[in-house]
């Protein structure tokens, strides 16, 4: 049977790719008991380092979202020159590798850089500091949430929001009560995906944090520092907690979207 | 709010969200690219060790994005179109490769399918290497975009093709796919950028032997760490640049797709 | 009900920032000194940094600490990283700076010539040492497999590859043959990680047979319970760990305490502790049986090398260079 077959192909993958190693690092992190475990997890600089990330991620989530939502319409439901180039360039900031990302930011705000004299003249701090790190996780999860949508927007059509209009809605108004609600799924799967890579994010927030210890180290900065000193349980223990964040993120995202019959 | 008033908003605010956190930093990076002169960005990026791993890493790209395009649908479909119990908590981990640091996921790669693999599979530092590690980062790709829109899809086209004496292969092929293919192009065009910035989890896995395995990311980085920027910035332009012809590529095929399907 | 949801999410996230807001570090009026350092050091400062606050000159200075690669520290201080004293792995790191007008060129006039630390390169085998590997030339054997991290994208490895070129221009090979002997140690290494510290994970994972590393990165393995035996050849490099004060530094009398702290006895032996080779004399006899010495020690500055601003011209310049050439060959491509 076709379904058992696909069933299997796709959890013999997911299996091999993805599952494995997650067990392995869950086995990792406890191996040696809970101690070790916990004594990385409640250490102050852990606790500033998740309390950071969490931060980081409330800002960078919505801008992104709403930016993601905005594209996408416009992509889709608007005609102007040059979308394809557009819609490209979108997904382009995911190609950069986390040492050009900050190269890049460097060559912006760093000492020398093109707005480094003016930002450290009026004593605005950009590498080093938040606004770095949340500029460098907006660029590595940028495109998500319009990729969501825009295949969604595609599908749907918009002949229910033309009706919406025609019958002397707003703009506004046809996208809350027309637009969103069709388009839901995708900005939940959009949200928690950019949540996701917000939390995990290592290489381009590495490069622009400066790493002070209890000021810019987020938490995938302190997975580095356990790694580094040596203590697997605990790299393993903050790594978990993150996916777990990611997934309590997704089981909200589940619980807030609109309850509709059926799927 | 008029139609061509909307459009200028739209587009503005999506222009100046871009311009700001994307076009500035790839400007600051295409400019130090040409510090040299055009010989020596044309020497930077001509050189063995540059083509080498330009070569690697577009090719590992393209076969990853791919790979994910087949199974990636098949897991969306069987998330979505399938019911077994623990399918909420299978639905529940897809998003997981981005929120683990990607250390994380070089070493427990590494653990599973390197020397001392528990199931006897070694991979580790060969090419094959770059291809799993790829595969794990770019996972939830396809899977996200194409699960909302086989959520909105309305079985009704499928019910009538069916009743019609369709088989399921020729109801895929014919009713389902046209209408999925978009959002699957929208997944591979991300999963083949990602995989070319993709740095963290391949520099622990592959070996990083230059002209064999060291992807472009890892030769990228030797050469900032070398004092090399300008020769860094223009391996990275070109990299951009050949992945910007592909993204470009990706979406042209998307739009034929969708253009070809509308009955 | 949207709308409520909404508002809660909001809630939530201003909860969320008023308390990370309230935690923010209270303004003191005493020093604050910004420490920025190479990676393996950390948990040896993270000691003698209290011990510092303890004596006279370090009362009442407070203490920011920054630990990564030393390569992109160097870096990220040239980029604006504010920092007073800087510690890096090695020299080169040291001459980013002070390209960058941070640090002064007359670093190394300082006491110890402006190094803190020191170490040697050394061999990591497995247990027993089965291969039985002793002498560089082991490292050319057919079918052993070396690790060393990459030496364009480590400090690292470019210590491994002075030690071993200069370690058989010491047994009285050429310029040409040391060179040469290097190709054939390139051929034998099968994993080249990004830094000295995944290449001990690496080796610890069970690739290769030897690994070539620092000798305080095997001591702070064993201090960590990895099962890690290793192996000083009798010509080996002295790897010296270079400290500066930076010119743009707000607070330079409290950072140069520091660093004459960092050079007394009690501190050098912390170092000690923790598998860094004493700059100080004294504290390096005492600790003789730990850092046993090697006839054929050697410095970057000795046998013609010509220290390290000509070494990384002549050897690592990635176009140019020896190693450049030597990884083209063992990758394959004729030379050119």
């Amino acid at each position: 049977m076709p379904r058992l077959g696909l069933r299997s192909l796709a959890l013999a993958y997911l299996a091999a790719i993805l599952a494995g190693p997650l067990a392995l690092a869950c086995y990792r992190a406890l191996e040696h008991g809970v101690s070790p475990a916990w004594r990385a997890l409640s250490a102050p600089d852990t606790i500033h380092a998740f309390e950071l990330t969490l931060v980081v991620t409330a800002v960078a989530v919505p801008l992104n979202t709403v930016f993601g939502v905005i594209c996408a319409l416009a992509v889709v439901r608007r005609r102007f020159p040059g979308k394809g180039v557009l819609n490209a360039f979108i997904d382009l900031p995911l190609a950069l590798s986390p040492v050009v990302v900050g190269l890049a930011l460097f060559l912006l705000y760093g000492r020398g850089g093109w707005f480094g004299s003016w930002l450290s003249g009026h004593g605005v701090q950009v590498l080093f500091a938040l606004p770095a790190l949340v500029l460098a996780t907006i660029f590595v999860s940028l495109p998500f949430v319009a990729r969501e949508v825009v295949p969604v927007l595609r599908e749907i059509g918009d002949e229910q929001e033309q009706a919406a209009r025609t019958l002397g809605a707003s703009g506004w108004q046809t996208f809350w009560r027309v637009t969103l609600p069709s388009i839901r799924w995708a900005v939940v799967y959009g949200v928690v995906l950019t949540t996701a890579r917000s939390l995990g994010e290592y290489g381009a927030v590495a490069v622009v944090s400066g790493r002070l210890q209890g000021r810019t180290e987020t938490a995938t900065l302190r997975v580095q520092e356990r790694y580094e000193g040596f203590d697997l349980p605990g790299a393993y223990a903050i790594s978990i907690v993150l996916a777990l964040l990611a997934v309590l993120v997704l089981l909200a995202m589940t619980l807030v979207r609109p309850r509709e019959g059926g799927v | 709010m008029g139609e061509r008033a909307g459009t200028a908003v739209s587009l503005g605010a999506v222009t100046t969200f871009l311009g700001l956190v994307v076009a500035l930093p790839l400007a600051a990076l295409g400019w130090r690219s040409a510090s040299d002169g055009p010989h020596g960005f044309w020497t930077a990026v001509s050189s063995p060790g540059a083509v080498a791993a330009l070569e690697l890493t577009l090719g590992a790209s393209l076969v990853v994005a791919l790979i994910n395009a087949v199974l990636g649908t098949v897991t969306a479909w069987v998330l979505v179109r399938d019911d077994f119990r623990g399918r909420a908590l299978v639905d529940a981990i897809v998003d997981l490769p981005f929120a683990l640091p990607t250390i994380v996921a070089g070493l427990t790669l590494l653990a599973l399918y390197g020397p001392r693999s528990p199931i006897g599979v070694d991979v580790a530092y060969t090419r094959a290497a770059i291809v799993l590690a790829l595969l794990f980062v770019t996972l939830p790709f396809v899977v996200r975009t194409v699960q909302p829109v086989l959520q909105e899809l309305d079985p009704e086209l499928e019910q009538v093709a069916w009743s019609l004496g369709a088989s399921q292969a020729v109801t895929f092929r014919r009713v389902i796919l046209p209408n999925i293919l978009p959002g699957i192009l929208s997944g591979v065009a991300l999963a083949f950028a990602k995989a070319v910035g993709e740095f963290g989890s391949l520099v622990v896995i592959t070996g990083n032997i230059p002209l064999r395995t060291e992807v472009a990311s890892v030769y990228i980085f030797g050469r900032v760490e070398s004092g090399s920027t300008t020769s860094a910035a223009a391996v990275a332009v070109v990299l951009l640049a050949l992945s910007f012809v592909l993204l470009l590529s990706i979406g042209a095929v998307r739009r034929y797709a969708s253009r070809h399907d509308r009955a | 009900m949207r709308v409520r949801t909404l508002a809660l999410l909001v809630g939530l996230v201003s909860a969320l920032l008023a308390a990370v807001a309230s935690r923010a570090p209270a303004q003191t009026a005493d020093v604050g000194l910004s420490l920025v350092a190479y990676s393996t050091p950390r948990e040896a400062y993270a000691k003698l940094i209290p011990m510092f606050q303890k004596t006279p000159a370090g009362q009442g200075v407070s203490f920011t600490q920054s630990y990564g690669a030393s390569g992109d520290q160097a870096r990220a201080v040239a980029a604006g990283l504010k920092a007073d004293v800087v510690a890096l792995s090695l020299a080169p790191d040291m001459d980013t700076l002070v390209d960058a007008g941070i640090v002064d060129p007359r670093w190394k006039r300082q006491s110890s010539k402006g190094i803190v630390t020191d170490s040697v390169v050394v061999f990591v085998v497995r247990d027993g040492n089965p291969k039985r590997i002793k002498r560089w030339d082991d490292l050319l054997r057919p079918g052993v497999s070396v690790i060393t991290p990459n030496p364009f994208t480590s400090g690292g490895a470019r210590w491994n590859v002075m030690a071993a070129y200069g370690a058989w221009l010491k047994l009285g090979k050429t310029r040409a043959q040391a060179q040469e002997n290097l190709l054939r140690l390139f051929r034998n290494v099968s994993v080249q990680d990004k830094s000295a510290r995944d290449a001990l994970n690496t080796f610890l994972s069970g690739k290769g047979d030897v690994l070539l590393t620092y000798e305080n990165e095997a001591i702070a393995a064993q201090l960590a319970n990895q099962p890690v035996q290793y192996v000083i050849p009798r010509q080996t490099i002295l790897i010296e760990n270079p400290i500066a004060v930076t010119k743009t530094s707000e607070h330079r009398d409290a950072a140069n305490a520091f660093l004459r702290f960092l050079r007394t006895p009690a501190a050098q032996q912390v170092f000690a502790d923790y598998g860094y080779r004493p700059v100080v004399a004294s504290v390096l006899e005492a600790n003789r049986r730990k850092f046993p010495a090697r006839p054929g020690l050697f410095t970057i500055d000795q046998l013609g090398l010509g220290g390290w601003r000509k070494v990384q011209r002549d050897f690592f310049d990635p176009d140019k260079g020896v190693m450049a050439t030597i990884e083209r060959k063992v990758g394959g491509v004729s030379a050119g």
